[in-house]
């Protein structure tokens, strides 16, 4: 006990408004050099727990009763002034959108010293100079100079990382990380994790670490709560949980996190190639180049993808595998219509299709349907699920009255949602349940090519295992044409037979899942299925060694990535 | 501390109900003003211009001898029926074009942009005596003309709101599909933006309300005998000298109306937050 640099005990938090408490009835503690991660699906309290931890509760929310104790001082009644004088220095928080926690106007040097500056606790000068070492211990590049550049001029996983600077600036007890990693593509939520777990391990720090990710979390925890509802279902070192998870949900989540592991579960899936590559493919793309800005000689101002081919056949899932920035998305709305590309062509059934929507046919739009990533932004919040549904119904098919009531009924059972959801707006929907209206609306058109766009990046990992469950079903049932999009190898792996890999808008390597992702030729592509997230001790060591092993032949910017070629930027990104 | 959040969460609401009553009467005085005037409006009922108060002739006679208070029903229903149809058609030009620019971007949005800027530049009094004198003072006129002016505000107003939405990818799923213009500007887009724009409404009514009544305030509203508002008041300035009050009860008029619409979005929109914030 007396050992513990936080501990809770018996906290309950409830909404002011009634209703089922957030927190229920949880005692925990973490000692020194201790990650304590908590895990658990949205809405589990994982987040408000990890934030009691600094005194914040979120408005609408209140203690029913509980303590929560931060180095001898009790957080929950605290006042302000108790609360502005450990924040920053005994306790800091990591956020997970690094993008949005720095100020852009400042320099980071400025908000990383600025804990500093708050406690009074040192110099400027000493202040910058622990900076500048804390920076170059998280691998930053050239130390000294990094911290004059604005947020928006360094990479993601940069700021992210000064972002962790920033929290250890002050050596605090307590680090409280939420999701320091989820918005991170895998490349470089690497680096991240190594320079967290680096950081705690140099300043013997505590952590609280929220995460959905168990193979993230397995890298750098010692212990594991699994929260669900509120609750601690399962408490146990990070081998435990791994190895002999007792719970069942605890269970399914090492399972979901395994399944989501390259090759494992993939292996069975994985047909001979696909069976009609004589026939005409259903789906063509041809040598085609977009991106944004005045096209003069067929090439745009900026290209965002260059020399697309991709064949696509009845009943075949084709994988497109990138990580941000890499064209995927303008990929997949090129096919849809709704960006036309500035040279090459699409073909459908062997037949050459307009670049733009409003020159397709009703039945070519029918036949090709584009699924979003954000079923939030994608579903019309002010229409209800039979509105959305029966809207397209409408369109395509003329179906109204009764028969558009049964249609609606049938695409909701075969989405695996119940009949009365019709009568539901999006808002009274889990995130889950919005991606499987989402999807039947894709259906509702009766196409025979499907574009999945990220549909499960913004999901939970047990959700998005049943999403993409549904997608293999559906594919095999209706015999569909799938392009699968996502930055997420594993997730393909499970579902496509082909598989072609982008970056920076070029096509590194395409091919049968199997062989491209066993045995990849590309160095990009090694380093991609390196850096997926293993639920096993040591997977990050690995990856960091294949990192350094392939760095050299990736010509070190895509470790890297400088959005913008500008002379002074990108010297000082290279030089990593 | 706490005494004073709760006193001003009441008067936030006791601001709600005065402007709702407000505006309840005026819309029910405009509704029933043939039943309600004590006399004829054009009826003279003293021998005198600007007789006093008395019994039935309770706000005193005006520079002609008609009865005031039954002038000024007749001006609420003149008054807000003209600012109800310039807002409306203000807001129906306003609101489909601001929303279409929105959509369609391009060149679309740059002549209609352009057109509003241009309206918005000028002043509107004098655009206002330029056209009233080049097509006469009738009521379709100055209607019409409100609602020009006014539409380029609503414009602007509905363009600010639409471009936020045209980028959501339900609007891209709706028109990957092929929907028309039609359906993407009125079932996807305005369900959003309909209650921002329903407050824009409010607020609006209470310019149009000053703008008109500045009109007729210069001689270029609605002609004798029929007065607004802002007419009363202009016929009956000369009583001021001569010591009368006739032409301050339509000017409270004016100002009370225009407080009222203005406090009423205000107090609705921190009432609506309010139950939201509890929730």
């Amino acid at each position: 006990m007396s050992n513990s640099v936080l501990s809770i005990e018996d906290l309950v938090v409830e909404p002011v408004s009634g209703g089922r408490p957030v927190v229920d009835g949880i005692s925990i503690s973490v000692e020194r050099g201790e990650v304590l991660a908590l895990i658990g699906a949205s809405g589990s309290g994982k987040t408000t727990l990890a934030l009691t931890a600094l005194g914040h509760l979120r408005p609408g929310l209140r203690i029913r009763r509980g303590s929560v104790t931060l180095d001898g001082t009790e957080m929950l009644r605290a006042a302000p002034q108790t609360l502005r004088s450990l924040r920053g220095r005994t306790i800091a928080y990591i956020a997970q959108s690094a993008a949005a926690a720095f100020n852009p106007r400042l320099r980071l040097d400025a908000q990383v010293t600025e804990v500093s500056r708050v406690h009074n606790t040192r110099p400027y000068k000493e202040a910058l100079q622990a900076a500048h070492r804390l920076y170059g211990r998280l691998d930053l590049p050239n130390p000294e100079v990094v911290g004059g550049r604005f947020p928006h001029q360094v990479s993601g996983g940069q700021l992210q990382r000064f972002m962790i600077a920033m929290g250890l600036q002050e050596s605090p007890l307590l680090l409280v990380c939420d999701e320091p990693t989820s918005a991170l593509d895998v490349t470089t939520q690497v680096e991240v994790l190594r320079a967290l777990k680096q950081g705690i391990a140099d300043n013997n720090t505590a952590a609280l670490f929220v995460s959905h990710d168990l193979a993230v979390v397995s890298q750098i925890a010692t212990k594991i709560a699994v929260l669900r509802a509120g609750r601690v279902i399962e408490f146990g070192t990070a081998r435990e949980i791994l190895d002999s998870p007792r719970e069942a949900y605890t269970r399914e989540l090492v399972a979901a996190s395994k399944h989501m592991t390259i090759g494992s579960a993939g292996a069975g899936h994985i047909i001979a190639p696909s069976p009609s590559h004589a026939a005409t493919p259903l789906l063509t793309v041809e040598k085609v180049v977009a991106g944004f800005g005045k096209v003069t000689d067929g090439a745009p101002a900026v290209t965002t993808l260059s020399d697309i081919s991709l064949k696509l056949h009845k009943g075949e899932v084709v994988g497109v595998i990138g990580e941000s920035g890499s064209g995927k998305s303008t990929l997949a709305r090129v096919i849809a219509g709704l960006h036309p590309a500035a040279q090459g062509k699409i073909y459908m059934d062997g037949k050459n299709l307009a670049d733009t929507v409003e020159r397709r046919t009703v039945s070519e739009r029918q036949r090709i349907q584009l699924v979003f990533q954000m079923a939030d932004t994608a579903l019309n919040q002010k229409h209800s699920v039979g509105r959305i549904l029966g809207r397209v119904l409408k369109f395509f098919h003329g179906t109204s009255g009764r028969a558009r009531e049964a249609r609606v009924a049938e695409l909701l059972k075969m989405v695996q949602l119940p009949p009365e959801y019709a009568n539901r707006l999006p808002s009274q929907l889990s995130g889950g349940e919005k991606q499987r209206v989402n999807l039947a609306r894709a259906l509702a058109a009766e196409p025979e090519i499907l574009i999945c766009d990220e549909i499960t990046s913004a999901l939970d990992t047990i959700v998005a295992e049943s999403i993409i469950q549904l997608v293999e079903d559906l594919s095999k049932k209706l015999r569909l044409g799938i392009i699968f999009i996502s930055h997420d190898l594993a997730t393909v792996s499970t579902l496509a037979q082909e598989v072609t890999v982008l970056r920076h808008g070029r096509i590194v390597e395409s091919g049968p899942t199997q062989i491209v992702l066993s045995s990849p030729k590309d160095p990009y592509t090694q380093l991609l299925v390196s850096s997926v997230p293993q639920a096993r001790p040591g997977w990050l060591e690995e990856a960091i060694a294949t990192r350094n092993r392939l760095r050299h032949a990736l010509e070190t910017d895509v470790l890297t990535p400088v959005s913008v070629s500008e002379g002074s930027r990108s010297t000082l990104a290279v030089s990593s | 501390m706490l005494d004073a959040a709760v006193v001003h969460r009441r008067e936030m609401k006791l601001t709600l109900w005065i402007s709702m009553f407000i505006i309840g009467l005026c819309t029910l005085v405009a509704i029933f003003s043939p039943w309600i005037m004590p006399h004829d409006p054009t009826e003279f009922v003293t021998d005198e211009p600007f007789g006093s108060p008395q019994v039935g002739i309770w706000l005193g006679s005006d520079y002609l001898g008609r009865d005031l208070f039954s002038r000024l029903i007749d001006g609420t229903r003149t008054t807000l029926v003209m600012a109800l149809a310039a807002t409306a058609l203000a807001h129906l030009l306003g609101d489909t074009l601001g929303l279409l620019a929105a959509l369609r971007g391009g060149w679309v949005d740059a002549v209609i942009s352009r057109v509003a800027d241009l309206i918005l530049s000028l002043p509107k009094i004098i655009v206002g005596l330029v056209v009233v004198a080049a097509l006469g003072p009738s009521i379709v006129v100055i209607v019409i003309l409100a609602a020009i002016v006014y539409a380029a505000g609503v414009f602007r107003i509905a363009r600010a709101l639409g471009s936020d939405l045209v980028n959501m990818d339900f609007i891209k799923v709706a028109k990957s599909r092929g929907e028309g213009t039609g359906w993407i500007l009125f079932a996807e887009i305005l369900p959003h933006v309909a209650q921002p724009l329903a407050a824009d409404f409010a607020i609006r009514m209470s310019f149009a309300i000053l703008f008109m009544s500045s009109l007729s305030f210069l001689g270029l509203g609605v002609q004798p005998p029929l007065a607004d508002w802002g007419g009363l008041v202009r016929e009956n300035l000369g009583g001021l000298a001569a010591g009368s009050l006739v032409p301050i009860f339509p000017a409270i008029a004016i100002a009370v109306t225009s407080v009222a619409l203005n406090l009423f979005v205000d107090s609705l929109d921190e009432h609506q937050r309010k139950q939201k914030g509890t929730r």
